[in-house]
C-alpha cells in the first residue's frame, strides 16, 4: 500500500514538475515568441511551467495579486513567490534555487560574483512611503523634519512638548506624554531603508548608521514585521513607529507629515510617493535610490523593489513565462498598486523597464 | 526440516534488522558530525576575541559581540528552571503519590496534551496576555515564564516515570515507622529519584535553552543589552538567529551561524550532563 502512494505521487510529480515541456527541448533556433500549441495564440506562454521566486516581503502583496492576474490569462504557468525578505531572495537567485528575485537593495559588488548564472538584471516594479505612525491624542496633525525623527528615535529626544518636536510644529499645542519608540526586531529592507534616509538627510544628527538591524537603544520597543511595529504603536499611548503606508492604514494609525527636500511638509500617500518617482535619478542599470527626492508633492521617505532575474536564461520554457510575466508587472500590473497602497513607476522608468527587456536572453 | 527453514529464515531477517538499526544509527552521528563541521567551517570567519567578549552587535560596523545573546540565553533560562522545577516536581509527586486514581489518568494526558501545544502558540498567548494584559511587556521574565510553561510538560512526565520506579517497599518501610506522607516522599522518595529528576531538569533547559519562536515573540530583541532587571527588553541566541537571517548576507550570516554553532556545543553539553546523570541514577536504583 505504501508503495502504490509512493509510486503515483512520484507519477504525478513527473506530470507536474516535470521542468521541460515537450516543445523546449529540441528547438535551437533563438528567439522563439510563439511556441507552437493549437490554442495559445493570444497567450504569451504554452506549455506547463512553474516558476520559484523569494525576497522581499515589501513587494509581496503586489506578487501576489500580480500572480492570480497573471496566471488566470496564462493557466500554463504557475509562479511562487515565497517572501522570506530581500537578503534571503538574492542569496536563493545566487545559490540558483529560484528563477527570480524580490530585493528592495541591490546585491553588493562584492557578492556579484559569487552568482552562479551570471549577471543579472534589475526590474523595478514599484514605489511605497514608510510612514512616520503615531499614537498621540488630541494631535491629529504632526510634522516633522528628518533632524527631529533622527532625535527621537535614538532616544535624544524623549517627550512629545520638546522644543524639536514644537519648533516643527508652531501653534500645536502638544502633551507632556513620553515618547515610546516602536522598530522592527527582525532583519528588514524597510529599516535598512529607513535608517538610509535618516543617515542621508540628517548625517550629523544621526549616530546609529545603516543596515537591516541597528543598534536601537535599548529602552525602544521592538514588533516583528510591519504589523508587529503597527501594533505596537495601535496599543502604546506615546508611541511612534516606522511603519510601511499599508499596514499603517491597515491599522488605521495617524501618520506625520515629513519634510521633503524642498522644505514642504508631505503626508504619506500614493500620489506622493509616485510623486517622489518623478525627482530621482536612474542609472543605466536601472538602479535608484528613491529616498529624499526632489520636487514639492514627494514624500522623502519613499523606498522601491526590484526583480532581479539571470540576464541569461537557462530554460526556454521559463524565460519565456519569466519575460511574460515580467512584462505584466512593469505595464499592465501597474495599475493595481495605488488600490494596495503603492505607487506605480513614473512613466519613464516603467518605459525603460520594458524596454530592457531585450537584454533577457531566452535560448 | 521445518525448523531449520524457519532457523534459516530468521538468521537472515535477523542480519538485516541489525544492518538497518546499524545504519540508522550511523546515520544519526553521520548527520550529527555534518552539522558540526559545515556551521563551523561557515562560522569560521566570525568566531574570534571579539565574538565571546564584545558587547556591541553592529552590522554596520561588522562588529559582532555574542555575549548579551548569551547572557539573555541563560538568564531566561534560569528564569523558566526556577518556575519550572517547583512547579513540574509538585504536578509529578501529586499525580504519582497523592492523587486517587480515578483522577491520575486525566492528570496524566492534561500534561501531555501540554507538550504537544506548538511553541508559536505560547509565544502568542505570551504576547496578547503577559505582554500586553499584565503589563509584563516583552522583556527577559516574559520569555522566562512562557520557556518555563513549556518544559512543565516535559519535566513533569519525566520526574513522575522517575518516581514511579520509587519500590513500594521502600515507601511502605517509611509509613510503617510512622512517617506521615510528606516525611515518606523526603525519605524514600526524593533520595531514590534524585539522580533521575536532575536528569529531567537538565532535559528541560536543553529544552528552553533551544526555543527559537517563542522567545523570539516575547524577548523583546533589544540589541547588545546585559542587566538582570527583568522587565528589560532582550534577546537570546536562537532569537537573532530567527530574526536577522532573512536580511543578513556576507560577514553577518557567518556571525549567525556562529551563534547556532555556540548555542549548539551549549545544548550538547547540557544534553551529555543530563544523560550521564540519569544513567549514574538508573545504575543506583537498579542495584538498590
Amino acid at each position: 500500500m505504501y508503495k502504490t502512494i509512493a509510486v503515483s505521487t512520484l507519477a504525478l510529480c513527473i506530470a507536474a514538475c516535470g521542468g521541460k515541456p515537450d516543445d523546449g527541448g529540441g528547438k535551437s533556433a533563438p528567439l522563439v515568441k510563439e511556441a507552437p500549441g493549437a490554442d495559445t495564440a493570444d497567450r504569451a506562454v504554452s506549455g506547463r511551467v512553474t516558476l520559484n521566486a523569494s525576497g522581499s516581503t515589501f513587494q509581496k502583496p503586489y506578487q501576489e495579486v500580480s500572480i492570480e492576474d497573471f496566471t488566470k490569462a496564462n493557466p500554463a504557468v504557475k509562479i511562487n513567490y515565497g517572501g522570506g525578505g530581500s537578503g534571503k531572495g538574492r542569496q536563493d537567485l545566487a545559490d540558483q534555487v529560484v528563477d527570480f528575485a524580490g530585493a528592495d537593495s541591490p546585491y553588493k559588488d562584492a557578492d556579484l560574483a559569487k552568482n552562479k548564472g551570471g549577471e543579472v538584471l534589475y526590474f523595478p516594479v514599484l514605489l511605497g512611503a514608510i510612514t512616520l505612525s503615531y499614537n498621540l491624542d488630541g494631535v491629529a496633525r504632526l510634522q516633522l523634519s528628518p533632524e527631529t525623527i533622527a532625535k527621537i528615535f535614538q532616544r535624544d529626544v524623549k517627550q512629545w512638548n520638546d522644543p524639536a518636536i514644537a519648533a516643527d510644529n508652531p501653534g500645536v499645542t502638544l502633551p507632556d506624554t513620553d515618547i515610546i519608540v516602536a522598530h522592527r526586531s527582525d532583519g528588514s529592507g524597510t529599516t535598512d531603508n529607513f535608517t538610509r534616509y535618516l543617515d542621508k538627510t540628517a548625517g550629523t544628527t544621526w549616530k546609529l548608521k545603516t543596515g537591516s538591524t541597528v543598534e536601537w537603544p535599548a529602552d525602544t520597543q521592538a514588533g516583528n514585521g510591519n504589523p508587529g511595529v503597527a501594533q505596537i504603536v495601535k496599543s502604546t499611548r506615546g508611541a511612534i513607529g516606522y511603519v510601511d503606508l499599508s499596514d499603517a492604514k491597515a491599522s488605521q494609525l495617524a501618520f506625520a507629515q515629513v519634510k521633503n527636500q524642498a522644505g514642504k511638509y508631505v503626508a504619506p500617500s500614493s500620489a506622493s510617493a509616485s510623486a517622489a518617482g518623478d525627482g530621482i535619478e536612474v542609472k543605466a542599470n536601472l538602479l535608484f535610490s528613491a529616498l529624499d527626492p526632489k520636487g514639492d508633492a514627494a514624500y522623502p521617505i519613499t523606498y522601491q523593489s526590484w526583480v532581479i532575474v539571470y540576464a541569461k536564461q537557462p530554460d526556454h520554457a521559463k524565460g519565456t513565462a519569466l519575460k511574460a510575466y515580467l512584462k505584466y508587472l512593469v505595464t499592465d500590473g501597474q495599475a493595481q498598486l495605488a488600490s494596495l497602497d503603492f505607487a506605480a513607476l513614473p512613466r519613464g522608468l516603467a518605459d525603460q523597464a520594458v524596454a530592457q527587456l531585450d537584454k533577457l536572453v531566452v535560448p | 526440516m521445518q525448523l531449520s527453514d524457519l532457523r534459516g529464515h530468521k538468521h537472515y531477517s535477523d542480519r538485516a534488522f541489525t544492518g538497518l538499526a546499524l545504519a540508522a544509527a550511523g546515520l544519526v552521528v553521520l548527520i550529527l558530525g555534518m552539522i558540526a563541521v559545515t556551521m563551523t567551517r561557515r562560522a569560521w570567519p566570525a568566531f574570534g576575541v571579539t565574538f565571546f567578549s564584545s558587547t556591541r552587535w553592529s552590522a554596520a560596523d561588522e562588529l559582532y559581540g555574542a555575549l548579551p545573546f548569551i547572557w539573555g540565553t541563560l538568564y531566561t533560562s534560569a528564569i523558566a528552571i526556577a518556575i519550572a522545577v517547583p512547579v513540574s516536581l509538585g504536578v509529578a509527586l501529586f499525580i504519582t503519590q497523592v492523587a486517587p486514581p480515578w483522577l491520575k489518568r486525566p492528570m496524566v494526558s492534561l500534561i501531555d496534551l501540554l507538550a504537544v501545544v506548538p511553541s508559536v502558540v505560547f509565544g502568542l498567548w505570551g504576547v496578547l496576555v503577559l505582554s500586553q494584559h499584565f503589563g509584563l511587556g516583552r522583556s527577559f521574565l516574559t520569555a522566562g515564564i512562557i520557556l518555563g510553561v513549556m518544559i512543565i510538560p516535559i519535566i513533569t512526565s519525566l520526574a513522575r516515570e522517575v518516581i514511579e520506579t520509587t519500590p513500594a517497599s521502600d515507601k511502605e518501610a517509611a509509613l510503617a515507622l510512622g512517617a506521615t506522607r510528606w516525611e515518606m516522599i523526603r525519605a524514600s522518595v526524593l533520595p531514590h529519584s534524585k539522580g533521575g529528576l536532575v536528569g529531567a531538569v537538565m532535559l528541560g533547559l536543553g529544552r528552553a535553552m533551544g526555543e527559537t519562536i517563542a522567545a523570539a515573540l516575547v524577548i523583546g530583541s533589544a540589541i547588545g543589552q546585559i542587566t538582570v532587571n527583568p522587565l528589560a527588553p532582550g534577546n537570546s541566541m536562537p532569537a537573532v538567529i530567527a530574526n536577522e537571517w532573512g536580511e543578513a548576507d556576507g560577514p553577518h550570516k557567518a556571525a549567525l551561524i556562529a551563534l547556532a554553532v555556540a548555542l549548539f556545543v551549549i545544548t550538547i553539553a547540557v544534553n551529555l550532563i543530563a544523560t550521564s546523570i540519569v544513567q549514574r541514577s538508573m545504575k543506583r536504583s537498579r542495584g538498590a
